[in-house]
């Protein structure tokens, strides 16, 4: 809340300067900035090669076939198959270029379905307190208890009825990742709700006779989300070991319908012994590397976040005149005299 | 008083700051917070650093003790017996602590752990300091609380810190800061959080430490009163930089820089001005028998704030709420705004009944009341900008439809409250604690309201912005004749405004008449004590009036002053 906005807050370039993450990135420095970079680049890489996937992938995700006839399982990388052929005759790396934009299906589905539910209950939870409040708090913590995976297990059944395709496979583990996410925007937004109520803001417009859906919207809504994008990079973290976990099990999706690296794990599990290892290693990574992206934004977000945290950069050597035109109208917020 | 003939570089002075220089590294770029600054402290000398905030007397003093954040450079030499603390080894710094300087928070609620006894706080530090066995850190414990004016610190050396009155944890601290003695106490702002009367309590009890202890004393203040009332030698800070430095007396009588001089100039006084009343009229808020509690919890009683207050407030009259800390006054002022339950008696406001009252039937009411809160740096929004902040009440109540339509009308209420128009494009973080408490009146006076109901609107801020503020709001108020309620802790303060005042104490009315009759002439003891609480920023009379109130209190009228405990 205390960015320093210079001269014109209205500017194209003030408004981008702050947006999450860009601002983030401006204030950021030394291993703080090398943590948020390299997670920015990770994911970055994620998230074109999910876009582009047809054009990357040199066959499609579930292509068994070419001119020049079919597919040999298990064979080693070669100039044909660059990370060599699953057990089931898939070319791996088509497999792992494809997988990523299940993956981030997945993200999307999840965290749009969770976001909206969990900061509309938790704005209403926290602002108006009282029974509701206590009611929704207890549903949040019930649901809290369940283990994700066989929640999520539940809903593949329920949702594709052990037949999964490709919008089966991603809605069962999306909707399973939601029931377990609401709760967690729930309570962020709730106790950011009710320590931003009690600000004088608030009261003061409650003075001036705005209803409550007006406060709750304008005034308590914006100055609750501030923490929002570090669940969201968690839970998108998250949402991509819960899809692996899925089909890692064999409730995913059919490799026919779209690539899944969970489920290519779960078949190459037999070929690691036989010394095949091309099958395991490259899906394995996949999913870490994005985990690792992902949480790295987050957890450099977190560290951003707060005063405490973050690192500053120290420019020694500049003027004791240099430094007091500089810092003149800051005085008055860096020192908490009284 | 003692003499303050101490001054220049001496070789036994407890404390030598020499050419001290702190620059913060922060989001914005470097932060110069102490510019060359130099100062000596003798032993048993009360060395008091005035300044607005900002000005870097928190941070010099701070590093007497070496405690500075990490974000902090500092260059220049602070010498404490003969060690300078700022090249000093964390082994060296922790063993200076405590045994050679001590430290007195401003917050005494705070700064007490609430998990241990008292006795446990202030033996923790003579066990760091070795050496020291649990039965004699046990004596020496009640030996200082004693000291310090606990009554039966035997028995009270066992109890936890919410057991004791903000007055007596100010003492317990001040306690543990003199246990091992020091050579020097830094007091941050050490009366800040307290209410006069208890202030006067406090300052006698450092005036004590120095006389008896002959420990120096590094004051850090912006109260003049209180520099006028224990300092020996006077330091004035402005944005880093030494302004002056005099002894008291000198000081007060014949200040040399022109900031000085400002800054004495807009310290509120006691001058007891008779106003002229405003027309009688119909009252526009009236109490009667007026009670509120807040409820307690399953099984226990509720807590009465207020208790059987009766009063009246006409058209166009300025009513001061006056009273310390749990009085009741802002209980009052949220009551009147609808923002705090009535549970009894009556309370009428602008011809609506608050007991019992529905908010659907007081909303249209809510235009003519204007609200301008204690702090202006969380009354904002944070994310609209000044003139959204403002144009809010003319939108909520259909006069405008959106924040854009509003302009015209915020900009003239933004040159009625003298900020420049452009202002309105800014954001509430980028103004000062000052501007930010206008633009707050210019969104009260929005709707053009027949009451503003004012919560201590200049506590928070610097006394030199504090008298630009009263000023504004004195012309504003014979500009548009709105009908005030005015609350504050500072009786100073209601006798620049007020035609009438009401003076609470413990939720119930003390005193209430005319302004120059009840600041002038006091019947109520506790109006009389609290006047003669009041330090007034004069070395020379306030040394007379402490010997009068030395007197007030011997002839027994001290009733509770330190009742509030278990």
């Amino acid at each position: 809340m205390s960015e320093n906005v210079t001269s014109n807050p209205r500017s194209l370039g003030a408004v981008w300067r702050r947006l999450p993450v860009v601002h983030q990135l401006r204030q950021s420095v030394g291993l703080q900035r090398g943590m948020l970079v390299a997670g920015l680049v990770i994911t970055g890489i994620f998230l074109l090669t999910a876009i582009f996937a047809p054009l990357l992938a040199p066959y499609s995700f579930n292509q068994l076939r070419d001119d020049a006839g079919r597919f040999s399982p298990q064979e080693p990388p070669s100039a044909k198959h660059l990370l060599g052929t699953t057990v089931g005759g898939f070319d791996v790396l088509s497999r792992v270029i494809w997988g990523s934009q299940t993956a981030l299906l997945v993200i999307v589905f999840a965290v749009l379905l969770s976001i909206f539910a969990g900061i509309l209950l938790g704005l209403v939870s926290g602002y108006l307190g009282g029974w509701v409040d206590r009611v929704l708090v207890v549903i949040a913590d019930a649901v809290y208890a369940f283990p994700t995976l066989l929640l999520a297990i539940v809903a593949a059944i329920v949702i594709t009825g052990g037949e999964s395709d490709l919008l089966g496979g991603v809605l069962a583990a999306s909707i399973s990742i939601t029931v377990v996410f609401v709760p967690q925007y729930f309570r962020v937004i709730r106790a950011e709700a009710v320590r931003v109520k009690s600000e004088a803001f608030v009261e003061s417009a409650k003075v001036v006779g705005a209803r409550a859906p007006r406060i709750m919207f304008r005034h308590v809504l914006r100055n609750s989300t501030r923490t929002l994008p570090l669940i969201f990079t968690l839970n998108s973290s998250e949402a991509i070991l819960t899809l692996a976990g899925l089909g890692f099990l064999g409730f995913g999706i059919e490799p026919t319908q779209a690539a899944e690296w969970g489920y290519d794990l779960n078949k190459s599990l037999s070929d690691v012994t036989a010394g095949i290892w091309w099958t395991s290693v490259f899906p394995g990574l996949a999913i870490v590397l994005v985990v690792l992206g992902i949480t790295l934004i987050g957890e450099s977000l977190n560290d951003l976040a707060d005063p405490r945290l973050r690192a500053r950069r120290r420019r020694r050597g500049s003027t004791a005149a240099d430094a007091a035109a500089a810092a003149a109208p800051a005085t008055i917020e860096t020192e908490g005299a009284r | 008083m003692s003499s303050n003939t101490v001054s220049g570089p001496t070789a036994d002075a407890a404390v030598d700051i020499r050419d001290l220089d702190v620059v913060f590294t922060t989001d914005g770029g470097d932060v110069h917070a102490v510019d060359h600054v130099s100062l000596q402290v003798a032993p048993g000398e009360v060395l008091a650093i005035v300044g607005e905030s900002g000005s870097g007397k928190t941070v010099t003093a701070r590093t007497i003790l070496g405690l500075l954040p990490e974000t902090a450079t500092a260059q220049g030499a602070v010498v404490l017996r003969g060690t300078d603390v700022l090249t000093a080894s964390p082994a060296r710094l922790q063993q200076l602590r405590g045994a050679d300087a001590a430290m007195v928070f401003q917050e005494p609620s705070t700064a007490l752990n609430p998990v241990y006894t008292v006795g446990w706080q202030i033996a923790e530090g003579l066990r760091a300091h070795g050496g020291v066995g649990k039965a004699e850190a046990r004596t020496r414990a009640i030996d200082i609380l004693r000291r310090v004016g606990i009554p039966e610190p035997e028995k009270r050396i066992d109890y936890y810190p919410h057991q004791f009155s903000g007055g007596q944890k100010q003492r317990v601290i001040i306690a543990m800061a003199l246990v091992l003695d020091p050579a020097v106490i830094v007091a941050d702002e050490p009366t800040t959080a307290l209410d006069v009367t208890v202030q006067a309590e406090i300052l006698d009890l450092l005036r004590r430490c120095r006389d008896e202890f002959g420990t120096a004393i590094v004051l850090i203040t912006h109260n003049m009163g209180v520099v006028a009332d224990l300092a020996d030698r006077v330091m004035v800070m402005y944005r880093g930089e030494t302004v002056e430095t005099a002894p008291v007396r000198e000081l007060f009588a014949n200040p040399q820089a022109d900031y000085t001089k400002t800054l004495l100039a807009a310290v509120p006084k006691l001058e007891i001005v008779d106003r002229a009343q405003p027309e009688p009229g119909e009252p526009l808020v009236r109490a009667k028998d007026l009670v509120i509690e807040y409820p307690g919890r399953l099984g226990r009683r509720g807590f009465t704030a207020v208790d059987g207050v009766s009063f009246d407030l006409g058209p166009g009259e300025v009513l001061g709420l006056v009273g310390e800390s749990g009085s009741g006054k802002t209980t009052i002022g949220r009551a009147i705004a609808g923002l705090t339950k009535v549970t009894g008696g009556s309370l009428d406001v602008l011809g609506v009944e608050m007991n019992g009252m529905r908010e659907r039937d007081f909303r249209p009411h809510r235009k003519d009341i204007g609200f301008v809160f204690q702090d202006p740096a969380t009354s904002f929004n944070p994310l609209l900008t000044i003139a959204q902040c403002v144009a809010e009440p003319l939108i909520v109540h259909g006069v405008a439809r959106d924040a854009n339509a509003a302009r015209g009308r915020v900009d003239e209420l933004m040159e009625a409250v003298q900020l420049p128009r452009a202002y309105g494009d800014r954001f509430p973080h980028e103004l000062s604690g000052g501007q930010r408490q206008r633009a707050s009146l210019a969104r009260a006076l929005a709707l053009d309201p027949k009451l503003l109901i004012a919560d201590e609107p200049t506590s928070a801020l610097d006394v030199s912005v504090q008298a630009r503020v009263l000023e504004l709001f004195a012309e504003l108020q014979e500009r548009f004749g709105f009908a005030s309620l005015f609350i504050t802790h500072d009786l100073a303060v209601v006798d620049q405004l007020a035609h009438r005042v009401v003076v609470l104490h413990h939720g119930k009315v003390a005193e209430q008449g005319r302004a120059a009759e009840v600041l002038g002439s006091p019947q109520d003891p506790y109006t009389r004590r609290l006047l003669a609480s009041l330090p007034v920023p004069d070395p020379v009379r306030q040394a007379e009036r402490r010997e009068e109130r030395r007197a007030t209190m011997a002839a027994g009228a001290d009733p509770d002053a330190e009742a509030a405990s278990a």
